[in-house]
């Protein structure tokens, strides 16, 4: 049974279930190991923040910062599935995402959940 | 020299800004009603899912900023308050650009509904000293199942 958090098929971890759900559906939670989280601070680097500097003049989807962040989320996700398989665990339910900047030009990524064993 | 200036940012965020909403809509609007079979539901968690089903994490995400005009006529809003007309727009596209990839990569997976869906807005780093709207980043994530 696989699960594919977008890009999981390349994850070390791609057997781990990850839901927002509070369980694995067809499956029972036999064990619970608590909280995993997996973060990342990422900075804009300056050839993107010009470009992106001369988008906010036309407005609409900054690229690069689209993709900057889903890499950096994609990193937290990663941290977050290695302390999971850490412990043991082969589902991470309930998962949660934050972002908050942090400082001018950096932001945090955070990506957080409950690590179980289903069957 | 100055005003000149001025006003040539404001035209060019104006028109292109426009035209770019306006295209950006449209393409909202026909992928929305290409992606209508498949439900987005936030409740999830306490509903019993039929047994053997699978479920998968998808995320969407996207970044946007206001253009130029958008900026100069909400600096010029803030001086009397009241709703923000033109903001709401540009976090409205996002949002639904948001849910749409995330959805879109649920259907390519075989998803039957998107349930427990989570949205997430957050500031990240804002450039020009804090001035006006920067960029404005929407996350739309759930867990798919088929």
């Amino acid at each position: 049974m696989a699960s594919k958090y977008s890009d999981q098929a390349n994850s070390r971890f791609g057997e781990i279930i990850i839901t927002t759900l509070e369980g694995v559906p067809g499956k029972e939670i036999i064990e619970h190991f608590g909280l995993v989280q997996g973060s990342t601070i990422r900075a804009k680097h300056v050839g993107r923040d010009i470009m992106a500097g001369l988008k906010n003049l036309v407005g609409g989807e900054l690229k690069g910062y689209t993709e900057l962040l889903q890499e950096a989320r994609k990193e937290a996700v990663e941290r977050m599935l290695q302390q999971a398989n850490f412990v043991g665990a082969n589902a991470v339910v309930n998962v949660r995402f934050a972002t908050s900047s942090v400082a001018q030009g950096a932001a945090e990524l955070f990506a957080y959940g409950t690590a179980v064993k289903v069957q | 020299m100055d005003l000149i200036f001025l006003v040539i940012l404001l035209g060019v965020g104006y028109f292109v800004g426009s035209y770019l909403e306006k295209k950006h809509y449209q393409d909202i609007k026909k992928r929305e009603r290409q992606t209508l079979h498949v439900p987005v539901v936030t409740f999830g968690a306490k509903q019993a899912i039929p047994h053997g089903n699978e479920a998968a994490l998808f995320l969407g995400s996207v970044v946007v900023s206001a253009d130029y005009f958008k900026m100069f006529a909400s600096s010029l809003r803030n001086l009397v308050g009241g709703r923000v007309v033109v903001y709401e727009s540009v976090l409205d596209r996002g949002r639904r650009e948001a849910i749409l990839r995330m959805k879109e990569q649920a259907i390519s997976w075989g998803a039957t509904q998107v349930v427990n869906v989570r949205l997430e807005t957050s500031t990240v780093g804002s450039q020009s000293g804090g001035k006006g709207l920067a960029a404005i980043e929407v996350t739309a994530y759930g867990t798919g199942i088929r």
